[in-house]
């Protein structure tokens, strides 16, 4: 580690009461409706289910899952794209659940999101210059043209793109330009929070670090918070200082990535993370797997009790039953949501 | 063991309005018998198209298996008749897809798919083939098998359609099975559940497997070799050990690097190799590789444009004379030795 990093680490710890984001039994539900003419509301999809954490200035927090455990919908909700359906959001100690208008298109700019597919999120009638200006034209910021277009040159070279590219549309880029194309756009409004929701999925293995790359040095150059959704949990222990596991709409697991991987509490953590195969056949061929059978449960209908009841190998009578287990901090930091370990 | 499947110097290419796209230039490779070879590669590296060139199943026009041969058990494959293609897929060589939609029928029932292909080819009746459906669906660890024999693709999960998929392709006791990145749609949990699954069939039916993917972590644990493709060419063969822990392509090292792993902290910053893959509507002339590639700059070698590297033994290789690369430096002297 550089002194640099060090004191950075150091600061962070220092800081450690300093939240940018506070999130408090945080729910959304999407209504199910039956009928053709006279739609009712049958039942809801409780994909974000009363979750609670906090997030550090400066830190990337990891939020890990298995698609359809609820992930998306917690960072869309955390942003307001969709309202939350209870509980609060606070972004720099402002409650987001209850703003509206003008207020919360103020507090947007310093939120922002990278999506995972660059080929559906970038508007193909538009060049590459106007869709990364196009947040600067909505917030009414550079009004004078060649201001606003030499610092869109200076973001596309901020994210590595060569800004002699700036009338190109996006099909004329690859994948991962394209990612980079999103992630200027991100930073167009200089947030302080990003949310990126699975921000290499999509991409080719040997671009992906090429992006992680350059969401690190955008980190540390910007100070820079970040979200970061994603189901490859390697590169998540590389990219985050902190891990929230999801399951069912639920956090089941909290705390550092070295913590949580090292010595996982929970019985999906530990089923998720024997599951994920490591490029080393001298490794592949001792590792013991925790296979666990079953699919995930529909959201519409969760399981009484905790929600990994029907999957868990360690299960017992008290998991069937009300109330579902608390998420507690069972040492520091560290916090787990299961009857076998609090 | 003897070998069951021989390709050699597989050339496909596809002509299409936006010209012709060279996808695969060139490909050899041995299968031995009851053998796992774990193919790897980028996407558009040609993995999948050298495939479905072996089962014969390369869209034409625009596509076109230019040259080459396939060998499966002293026939080549590619000069056989399209109806005497038929019989042999699904019979002797399956394969199973990423995304089991696009290969299961959604109009036709789970159980009509099934018996589809045990009646052309073990001949057998509607009652034998709906009780043997039964069976393999059973053995694949669907729930209440003889029932679901009556349900569409749609009524199943991810996992219980690709588990389908392999009952399917296990049928009719296939001496090969080519599975191309049959979990790469599945969560980690379900993936595993399929790779154990599979594991497990591939050593009761005695069958040889291709598995084609893009996770450098799945081959790790299911291969016993390894090809390493990258623009339609194999950069790296060898078994499993030599090619991870041997590493001597520059590409094989790059994508090796690239990779954050699980069982160590990340405090280091990945190695990235620069650039984009390639354009497959170039006509490929030296190594594929050459323009990302940080040996070649370094070393100033002019020979990677301009003539294609060779596939060879590498030298001092750890293994038993299969590892084989194609590249004209020699990474480990520090130098371009072969130049
Ligand atoms: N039907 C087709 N028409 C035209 N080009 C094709 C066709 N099928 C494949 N190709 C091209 O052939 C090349 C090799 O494709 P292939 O599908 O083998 O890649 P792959 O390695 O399997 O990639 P992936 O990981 O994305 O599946 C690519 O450039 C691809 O665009
Ligand atoms: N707009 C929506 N309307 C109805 N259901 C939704 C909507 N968005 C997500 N869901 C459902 O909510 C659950 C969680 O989805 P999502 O947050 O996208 O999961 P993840 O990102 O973890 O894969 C899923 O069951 C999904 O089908
Ligand atoms: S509470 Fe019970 S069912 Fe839930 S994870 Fe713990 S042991 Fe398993
Ligand atoms: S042949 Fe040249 S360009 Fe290709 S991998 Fe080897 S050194 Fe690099
Ligand atoms: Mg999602
Ligand atoms: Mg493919």
């Amino acid at each position: 580690m550089s002194s640099e990093a060090m004191t950075m680490t150091m600061d962070k710890e220092k800081r450690d009461d300093d939240y940018i984001l506070e999130v408090n039994n945080l729910k959304k539900y999407f209504p199910i409706s039956a009928g053709i003419v006279f739609q009712r509301q049958v039942g809801a999809v409780r994909a974000v289910d009363g979750i609670s954490f906090n997030v550090v200035r400066g830190e990337t927090l990891g939020l890990v899952g298995e698609s359809g455990c609820g992930k998306s919908t917690t960072g869309r909700t955390i942003l307001q794209l969709y309202r939350p359906t209870e509980g609060s959001v606070k972004f720099e100690g402002q409650e987001l659940s209850t703003m509206t208008g003008n207020e919360l298109r103020q507090m947007r700019r310093k939120m922002q999101i990278i999506f995972q597919d660059p080929f559906a999120s970038l508007n193909p009638r538009m060049t590459v210059g106007s869709i990364v200006s196009e947040p600067l034209q909505i917030h009414k910021i550079y009004n004078n043209k060649k201001e606003r277009q030499q610092y869109v040159e200076e973001l596309m070279e901020k994210v590595g793109l060569n800004p002699y590219f700036i009338n190109r549309y996006p099909h004329e880029f690859s994948g991962g330009q394209r990612q980079r194309i999103g992630i200027a756009r991100a930073l167009a409004l200089e947030p302080s929070f990003i949310v990126a929701d699975e921000p290499i999925s999509a991409l080719d293995v040997s671009i992906q670090a090429q992006v992680v790359n350059l969401m690190e040095e955008l980190q540390d150059e910007l100070g820079l918070t970040y979200l970061f959704i994603a189901h490859d949990l390697s590169m998540v222990r590389h990219i985050c200082d902190r891990v929230a596991v999801m399951y069912l709409g639920k956090i089941v697991e909290l705390g550092p990535v070295d913590e949580v991987y090292e010595n996982p509490q929970h019985p999906y953590t530990q089923a998720l993370l024997s599951a994920v195969p490591v490029p080393d056949p001298q490794v592949e061929e001792n590792r013991q797997r925790i296979i666990i059978s079953g699919d995930l449960p529909n959201p519409a209908n969760p399981p009484t009790g905790c929600n990994f009841n029907t999957r868990c190998p360690v299960v017992f009578d008290l998991c069937h039953q009300e109330p579902d287990p608390p998420l507690i901090e069972v040492r520091p930091d560290h916090y787990v949501s299961c009857h076998r370990v609090t | 063991m003897g070998v069951i499947l021989e390709v050699k110097d597989l050339v496909v290419r596809f002509y299409t309005q936006e010209g012709t796209v060279y996808a695969v230039n060139g490909v050899s490779y041995d299968l031995e018998e009851g053998e796992t070879l774990g193919i790897v590669g980028e996407s558009g590296s040609g993995k999948s198209v050298s495939s479905l060139a072996v089962m014969g199943l390369i869209p034409s026009p625009p596509g076109k298996v230019e040259s080459g041969t396939v060998n499966f058990e002293g026939r080549d494959l590619l000069q056989l008749k399209p109806d005497q293609m038929r019989l042999i897929r699904g019979k002797e060589i399956a394969m199973i897809f990423q995304d089991p939609m696009t290969s299961l029928n959604p109009v036709l029932t789970i159980g009509t798919q099934i018996t589809e292909s045990l009646k052309l080819h073990e001949g057998m009746n509607t009652s034998q083939s709906r009780k043997r459906a039964a069976d393999l669906l059973d053995m694949v660890g669907i729930p209440d098998a003889y029932r679901r024999l009556d349900d569409y693709p749609h009524q199943f999960s991810g996992g219980m359609r690709q588990r389908v998929m392999i009952a399917m392709g296990l049928s009719c006791n296939p001496k090969l099975l080519i599975a191309d990145e049959p979990t790469t749609a599945l969560d980690v949990t379900i993936q595993a559940q399929i790779i154990e699954l599979v594991k497990q069939l591939k050593d009761e039916f005695n069958m040889a497997m291709i598995w084609i993917t893009h996770d450098l972590g799945v081959v790790a644990g299911i291969a016993d070799r390894l090809l390493v493709m990258y623009g339609g060419r194999i950069m790296e063969s060898g078994s499993s050990h030599e090619v991870f822990g041997d590493s001597r392509h520059p590409y094989t090292v790059g994508l090796l690097g690239s990779l954050p792993r699980l069982d160590s902290s990340g405090e280091e910053k990945l190695i990235q190799i620069e650039g984009s893959p390639p354009d497959m509507r170039n006509e490929p002339t030296g190594c594929p590789f050459a323009a990302r590639c940080d040996v070649r700059e370094q070393f100033e070698l002019q020979r990677c444009w301009d003539e294609r590297p060779p596939l060879e033994i590498v030298p001092d290789a750890i293994g038993d004379g299969t590892h084989v690369m194609s590249c004209w430096a020699d990474i480990r002297e520090g130098v371009a030795q072969n130049v």
